[in-house]
């Protein structure tokens, strides 16, 4: 499967998708992390995508979004943007109310945190 | 790149801003939390409001010149 098909599964399938440098064992970026957290702490069930591997996983990835920066976080396949975002979101309580509108209010019992890599092509 | 180089750019780009701010967060010219506030972003959602300000900044994102960044965004 082509790259940039394989990314956009992860978007379409994965209830919440973070496209991180890192993985949540070993995060390495700042950013990375604080997207982490503030989804972590929302209760989300991320699926983390470390962009870091090959390059052409994160230019694939903003030819998708049209964001440039990393971490991008996508909830129900909608790019809810980076840590920025997520962070002013987590402190509002928006981010917890995007969960459960686009997940269902026990979005919570999903399944646990997980890693998927992309497949080199 | 300068703040004052930064915040040139943003000036530019968001001329009707009633704030621009520009905080070069390590002191190295490469990691910075820029404030922008503007009507413009009134009545859109941050994801759209951020890409505004990625656009007015395209180029020293995309050189690396920029290597992290922070971005708060306030309508009116």
């Amino acid at each position: 499967m082509e790259l940039r098909e394989q990314i956009q599964q992860v978007i379409d399938n994965e209830p919440v998708a973070l496209f991180m440098k890192g993985t949540p064992q070993l995060v390495m970026c700042g950013n990375s992390h604080r997207a982490l957290e503030a989804l972590r702490a929302a209760g989300a069930p991320v699926t983390a995508v470390d962009v870091l591997p090959d390059p052409r996983y994160r230019q694939e990835l903003s030819a998708i979004s049209g964001w440039p920066t990393i971490p991008q976080v996508f909830v129900g396949g909608e790019l809810i943007g980076g840590a920025d975002i997520v962070e002013e979101l987590a402190a509002s309580g928006e981010l917890e109310e995007k969960l459960s509108g686009a997940l269902g209010g026990d979005y919570r019992a999903g399944r646990d945190e997980r890693v998927v890599a992309l497949a080199a092509v | 790149m300068s703040v004052e180089r930064l915040r040139g750019l943003l000036v530019d780009a968001f001329p009707e801003a009633e704030d621009v701010d520009v905080l070069d967060r390590t002191g190295t010219g490469d990691h910075f939390l820029v404030t922008v506030q503007s009507t413009r972003f009134s009545g859109l959602g941050l994801v759209d409001q951020h890409r505004l300000v990625y656009d007015a900044l395209a180029e020293p994102l995309a050189d690396g010149t920029i290597h992290e960044l922070r971005i708060k965004t306030k309508g009116d």
